[in-house]
């Protein structure tokens, strides 16, 4: 198993669009955590703008997690879909199984990737968070504190589990289209789109859809991540469950997308 | 003599399209066998249920000695192919794509060298697999296919996109292997590549075997045509110098079924004998001629194919 998982992060570690997305991720966590709070601070004079809290150093896990439930899992889930989805569209499958004949194996090696790729993508955004809340509180000259150690673990926990989730939903629609494309349009869709009218336009008109809500991924995953801190005016964050049901719906999902994947890639012709 | 791939009525079907219908091949262990057929018979599908890829909707296989009771094969670790062309990453160098490859096939990096200087790849074995030639893909692809040493060697149409030269290369590597003790099952549409490589050839069409015998017997052999006047002289002529069998006559030309080489030989006797001769023509037929003669010349279809491929090519005998 080893040897795969070694082989398939040599393979997506020099790709290229793989450190895209990291930078991506970083110049939106950057920007709109950190830079737009900060200028509308410095230019508010009272109402929301004018919190400089979420930016100091004690909050920066949660400005970090803030992106998790929609954009930087967009990402995520690009990140997801290019791992498996790219097999299918340069016909790779081919190649790799005539090597390596077992299929899941070398499934296995790509939720590993997927996981792992995560993991860099949440340590360097709290790594640049910190980084910039360090930088706000300086410049305000705020007395430098740091969250305890235990809460930016369980910070950095649930980021690792929201992304995996939905990198996991990119690599079960690759495996599910055989495609890059198609998954990455309707994976963003969802996220960006669908789960938009679930919470504007559909819950507050419905009660078992407002109901529904903290069961679907992306509810919990903004639930998981209110309940660490992140600011609630951030698209996709809202505390509509706890952080222990948040966690076991997200770790269905993956589980669920995981196995859903490895079996159609199993059953399926290639 | 061993074998070294077994089919027992492998079939394949998608929906109500039968892809492959009952295939049995053999193929000898050493042997270079020619997998021929023309574009959409059944052979790349075929050749993706032996290596696991496409899961057969009957019939069973069985590779290097197996029980054939497992599918995907327990020994596709000994298999290399080359599948409908080379795939690989076209961000990673032809080395990067090699390593990845022999990871998972738990081969070392000498190994991954080693076979780049084979293929002549080693000058550029550190460019993007995206700036490579066709050909260069193509010797990638074979590169990868010959990894793990196999001893059964899958290659489908290996020398699709290869110049003159390259294509000429591609065979003599395939002799080498099969030389070396190397099994290799080779489809191809190109009857003249199954003449100069292969032992032994088995013939698809519409998914199904029509012929399975050495190349020696595969028929569809050239014959050489003339123009001369006066015709009836020189029918006879060469009825007596080749034999009146192998001498046949349409409108305007005489047909023997003789060696290219007394194409000299003939023309020589023929003006001896005071007849013009105004066109010596030598003629290599194709497949669809070679599909013709099995399926409708004498009503042969010979080997080891199964009995009721006979009934399956179209009735005209034309490959569609």
């Amino acid at each position: 198993m080893f040897p795969d998982i070694h082989a398939e992060i040599g393979v997506q570690a020099r790709r290229a669009a793989n450190w895209l997305l990291l930078a991506t991720a970083i110049a939106l966590t950057v920007t709109f955590a950190y830079v737009i709070p900060y200028a509308g601070y410095k230019g508010a004079t009272e109402g929301p703008g004018s919190d400089l809290t979420p930016m100091l150093t004690g909050n920066f896990a949660g400005s970090a997690i803030g992106g998790m439930p929609a954009f930087i899992g967009a990402l995520a889930l690009i990140h997801g879909v290019l791992i498996a989805g790219s097999d299918y569209a340069w016909d790779v499958w081919k190649t790799i199984l005539v090597q390596q004949p077992s299929r899941i194996r070398v499934f296995l090696a790509k939720v590993v990737t997927a996981a792992l790729g995560c993991l860099v993508l949440v340590v360097v955004l709290f790594a640049v968070s910190a980084a910039a809340s360090l930088a706000v509180t300086t410049a305000e000259g705020g007395a430098v504190a740091w969250p305890a150690a235990s809460g930016v673990a369980e910070g950095l926990g649930a980021a690792w589990l929201i992304t995996s989730m939905w990198a996991l939903l990119g690599v079960f629609l690759a495996v599910a289209l055989r495609a890059v494309a198609l998954p990455v349009g309707i994976g963003l869709v969802w996220m960006l789109a669908v789960q938009n009218l679930i919470s504007g336009l559909a819950a507050p008109l419905l009660d078992w859809v407002d109901a529904l809500q903290a069961w679907l991924p992306g509810g919990a995953a903004g639930s998981l991540a209110a309940s660490l801190g992140a600011r609630e005016d951030t698209p996709a964050v809202a505390e509509l469950t706890g952080p222990a049901q948040a966690s076991l719906v997200l770790t269905a999902y993956l589980l669920v997308f995981a196995i859903a994947a490895g079996f159609l890639l199993r059953r399926r012709d290639l | 003599m061993t074998t070294a791939l077994t089919t027992s009525g492998l079939t394949k079907r998608y929906g109500s399209l039968v892809a492959v219908d009952g295939l049995d091949l053999h193929v000898r262990t050493g042997e270079v066998y020619g997998f021929l057929g023309p574009n959409g018979a059944g052979k790349t599908t075929t050749l993706r249920m032996l290596l696991g890829l496409v899961r057969p909707t009957a019939g069973s296989l069985s590779i290097l000695g197996d029980n054939g009771r497992a599918w995907p094969s327990p020994a596709l670790g000994r298999v290399g192919a080359l599948i409908e062309g080379p795939a690989f990453y076209p961000y990673l160098s032809g080395q990067e794509n090699l390593r990845a490859l022999a990871r998972r096939a738990r081969v070392s990096r000498e190994r991954v060298t080693e076979i780049l200087e084979l293929v002549d790849l080693d000058q550029r074995a550190k460019d993007r697999y995206a700036t490579y030639s066709l050909g260069m893909k193509q010797r990638l692809g074979l590169a990868a296919a010959l990894l793990k040493r196999p001893e059964l060697l899958v290659l489908d149409e290996p020398t699709n996109g290869l110049d003159p030269v390259g294509m000429a290369d591609m065979r003599r590597t395939i002799r080498r292997l099969a030389e070396d003790g190397c099994t290799v099952l080779l489809s191809s549409h190109l009857l003249t590549e199954v003449r100069l490589i292969c032992d032994r050839v088995g013939i698809i069409h519409r998914g199904r075997l029509v012929s399975e015998r050495p190349i020696g017997e595969l028929g569809g052999a050239g014959r050489l045509s003339v123009r001369a006047d006066p015709l009836e002289r020189a029918q006879d002529k060469l009825g007596r110098l080749v034999g009146p069998g192998a001498v046949r006559r349409s409108d305007a030309d005489l047909h023997l079924s003789v060696d290219a080489g007394m194409a000299p030989a003939i023309n020589r006797a023929l003006v001896a004998e005071g007849i013009a001769v105004s066109e010596l023509r030598w003629h290599q037929p194709d497949l669809e001629e070679v599909f013709l003669e099995l399926t409708e010349g004498n009503g042969a279809v010979q080997g080891n194919a199964a009995p009721e491929g006979n009934g399956n090519v179209g009735g005209n005998g034309h490959v569609s």
